[in-house]
């Protein structure tokens, strides 16, 4: 059977990671006036190539689901009780992408005496750039949605 | 979700540059406020901004640390401790015994180049703000047309 996650590969993912460097980089604009505030931004490679291992993982997890199913238990996190194999489960890990490990403290270009390292024109190509990149993820998934539509009409 | 969060963020950078704004409005009103003594003559004022990070994540218990969202706010208001010039002006209904007023603080240029760069903050966040409307409305639609 064909599953929609693999369809889609990497693109929901990286409209994530796109979506959450948006917001790192509007809090950095945010907060261009405040003093000592620290500009920073996501380590993209890392924070998508973590996903997609997020993704692998969660496959392996469904797998081996039904042997493990008394140890997802007591694995200490809060998980739905299980009463047939075919279940829907809830991962942890699932619903998201957490990118928190991959927030990096900018380099300053110009260091201001106010300990403030936001460059605003940095941030603004910045923030165009990304939302770039996400409107062409979005692009991309739109076409992967339309051939998926005329594969089920025709 | 991310971009939903941007809202907020914005908008607290839009709401503090707007009380920028605001001690600016009400510092060039005054620049040429007089007074009889140095002590009730008008200060210029500033806002003091803060970053507030992890907000969210405390409040849900998660303790994640360095989270994504930090949006601003204004922790308060400070006066100028410049001291103001004494001109003497016997005519003034408020000049003190020996005929001088006290005028404001208030730096004219420095707080127009504060109204631009407040200006220009803000029209940053309000340009953020369209960006990740525009961006969401797209996502709204994926997969319609």
């Amino acid at each position: 059977m064909l599953s929609l996650d693999n369809y889609l590969g990497i693109q929901p993912d990286a409209l994530e990671v796109y979506s959450q460097r948006s917001e790192v980089l509007a809090a950095n604009l945010a907060n261009a006036d405040t003093p000592g505030y620290q500009a920073r931004d996501i380590d993209f490679r890392a924070a998508l190539a973590a996903a997609g291992q997020g993704q692998d993982q969660e496959q392996g997890q469904e797998q081996g689901q039904v042997s493990s199913q008394s140890s997802a238990a007591s694995g200490g996190a809060l998980q739905p009780e299980t009463t047939s194999p075919d279940d829907v489960t809830a991962s942890p890990a699932q619903g998201g992408v957490s990118t928190e490990q991959y927030l990096k403290y900018r380099v300053p270009l110009a260091p201001s005496l106010d300990g403030n390292t936001v460059d605003s024109q940095m941030e603004e190509s910045a923030f165009a750039q990304n939302n770039v990149r996400y409107e062409a993820s979005l692009t991309f998934l739109e076409s992967k949605f339309a051939d998926l539509s005329t594969a089920i009409s025709d | 979700m991310a971009l939903s969060n941007i809202f907020d963020i914005a908008g607290s950078g839009m709401s503090a540059e707007s009380v920028r704004l605001n001690t600016v409005a009400s510092n060039l009103a005054n620049a040429d406020s007089v007074s009889s003594s140095p002590a009730t003559a008008y200060k210029a004022r500033y806002p003091v901004f803060q970053a507030v990070q992890d907000s969210l994540a405390a409040a849900a218990g998660t303790g994640s640390t360095g989270a994504a969202d930090a949006s601003v706010m204004v922790r308060g208001i400070v006066q100028s401790t410049n001291p103001g010039t004494a001109s003497y002006d016997p005519g003034n209904p408020l000049a003190d015994a020996n005929g001088y007023v006290y005028s404001s603080n208030v730096n004219v240029v420095e707080q127009m180049a504060d109204m631009i760069s407040a200006s220009r903050s803000y029209q940053n966040d309000a340009d953020v703000l369209n960006t990740s409307k525009q961006l969401m409305l797209d996502t709204l639609k994926l997969g319609q047309s």
